[in-house]
């Protein structure tokens, strides 16, 4: 039985204050707060086990070594991956995507097309923008309707021989849309383009299986699902990981090197060169466990029971929108007060104690096509309640009566 | 009235107010009251693009005096427009080089002036400063 009331006494964060009222955290798309339980264990890794990893001979580094290489066992198991190696430790999201990009510029040729879609985070457009100076191929965009769902019936439209690449956000960061993953990666397929998948907005609420999916790439943060910033993974089938060059050269991604000829790693330390982010990495792994522990069952179905929750309430409030109407959604509402700015907005919930983000959120496209300069961004967590979200909708009525 | 004399009188006036309701509230109806600039310096090159909101911005020069002249499309970030321009407009180009900001910590505004706020103000604040310093290199 899922008690949200227990659950929250894991947040030590949740029960801080913000300008003098309980803070109330709707800003969980942009990071997630940190359990106890995944604080402990970074207290734990520097209070005993800090050292440098894969090369010492002594103990600590021995026992920091698989503390980190459980931690990839750990994200292999939740991510479903065949093997351990697949699962590349990295800096996040961001991280992951540039070096696959960078990966591909050895592979693309001009005039190569690679599709992406009109929902994704600059993070996912931008590394494929430098990739076509790089390369010469044609960035390609299935388009979005008025729901805020891509446009499948153009996306098919878009997939020829010359396409090589797509990549498509599981779930849109700034309208919460759940796109249809299955089927782009299937379609893709057909023609023999390569998948990405930017599950950074899906982890938090769904459990990939990348061998179901068949996604040749899926990547994600660790801190959008209760672990710590600064750590994320790539998921890359063994056969591209092994076709892609290294990303950055350094320290661990090496066999051997003399001054004529360096030979490269195998994987998964080609791609993790230098020092990694250890603590990080270890702290991913128990954030997972911590997930895995509530149930991502669990965790959907209560996130929906908050959204649906949230929307009606909201929709009460004369002269309010809320942009991304998928019914195919997760506990993202994407809204503006009618002729009052998302920042004003913000700025007076932000008085109350409630944490929710205004903004274009990294989406100027989809900001774009509603003609709009941002939204007022609330995004639920399953340490959320439904009196917040009354908070929330008391203060949105509030700072209406304000600024109209 | 010199900068600092005008900044004391809005310290003064927001020492009247209780909470932060009341100082918001008045800082938008600062932002609703005013037309704060001539619609057609609301162009492209006088505009600052903060990541939030936008702000433009126009400097006009009378009698060894800049006017400034500015808006914003988020109400909030307007008030205080109209607080700094209450403060550096119709002043002579040395004191508004000279002048500094601090008195909107004193009434309880720092947080919008933040350089990690991005809505423009900070940007405003050193575009006014840039005027100044242009405006007085003509004098010269």
């Amino acid at each position: 039985m899922f008690k949200v009331h227990d659950i929250r006494k894991d947040f030590p964060i949740l029960s801080r204050k913000v300008n003098g009222k309980p803070l109330v955290y709707f800003d969980n798309a942009a990071t997630s707060q940190t359990p106890q339980q995944v604080i402990d264990v970074i207290v734990d890794y520097y209070s005993n086990y800090n050292a440098n990893i894969h090369r010492g001979v002594h103990t600590l580094s021995q026992e920091a070594t698989d503390l980190y290489e459980q931690a990839r066992q750990k994200i292999q198991a939740h991510f479903n991956a065949k093997f351990s190696h697949e699962i590349i430790l990295t800096s996040g999201t961001t991280h992951s995507i540039n070096l696959v990009a960078n990966g591909f510029s050895s592979i693309l040729k001009k005039d190569d097309e690679i599709i992406v879609s009109a929902l994704e985070h600059h993070s996912n457009i931008v590394p494929w923008q430098m990739l076509c100076e790089r390369t010469g191929a044609t960035l390609k965009v299935i388009p979005m309707n008025q729901e805020g769902e891509l446009v499948m019936t153009e996306y098919d439209n878009l997939l020829s021989e010359k396409t090589k690449l797509v990549f498509v956000n599981h779930i849109s960061n700034a309208l919460g849309t759940i796109n249809p993953i299955e089927s782009i990666i299937e379609k893709a397929h057909k023609i023999g383009a390569a998948v990405l998948i930017d599950g950074a907005q899906s982890c938090p609420h769904i459990k990939p299986d990348v061998q179901k999916l068949d996604v040749d790439f899926y990547v994600a943060s660790a801190h959008k699902m209760c672990g710590p910033t600064g750590v994320g993974m790539l998921y890359g089938k063994e056969e591209w990981l092994n076709k892609l060059p290294p990303y950055q050269g350094g320290g661990e991604m090496i066999a051997e090197v003399t001054f004529e000829k360096t030979t490269y790693a195998a994987l998964p330390h080609k791609f993790e060169a230098g020092t990694p982010n250890i603590c990080g990495g270890i702290a991913f792994g128990a954030a997972i466990d911590y997930m895995n522990t509530i149930g991502f069952d669990v965790i959907a179905s209560y996130e929906h029971d908050l959204l649906d929750y949230a929307t009606k309430k909201l929709l009460e409030i004369d002269g309010l929108k809320i942009y991304g109407t998928s019914k195919n959604k997760t506990s993202v509402i994407s809204f503006n007060l009618k002729g009052i700015h998302p920042y004003d907005v913000g700025t007076i919930l932000d008085k109350l104690g409630i944490a929710v983000r205004t903004g274009h959120h990294c989406a100027q496209p989809i900001m774009d096509y509603f003609k709009i300069p941002g939204t007022v961004r609330a995004s639920f967590s399953f340490y959320n309640t439904k009196s917040e979200i009354d908070i929330l909708v008391e203060g949105v009525k509030k700072a209406k009566m304000m600024l109209s | 009235m010199t900068i600092e004399d005008i900044q004391n009188e809005i310290i003064d006036e927001f020492s009247m107010f209780e909470d932060w309701e009341e100082r918001y509230q008045y800082m938008i109806d600062l932002g609703k009251d005013l037309p704060l600039i001539n619609d057609q310096y609301k162009t492209e090159s006088n505009i600052i693009k903060g990541c939030q909101s936008k702000v433009w911005v126009h400097a006009e020069m009378k009698d060894d005096k800049i006017e400034f002249t500015a808006d914003s499309d988020a109400i909030i970030t307007k008030g205080i427009i109209a607080i700094l321009i209450r403060a550096f407009s119709n002043q002579h180009p040395k004191d508004i080089i000279d002048a500094n900001t601090d008195f909107i910590d004193k009434i309880g505004l720092k947080e919008h002036l933040s350089p990690t706020r991005a809505n423009g103000l900070v940007s405003m604040i050193k575009q006014l400063k840039m005027y100044a310093i242009a405006y007085q290199t003509q004098l010269k």
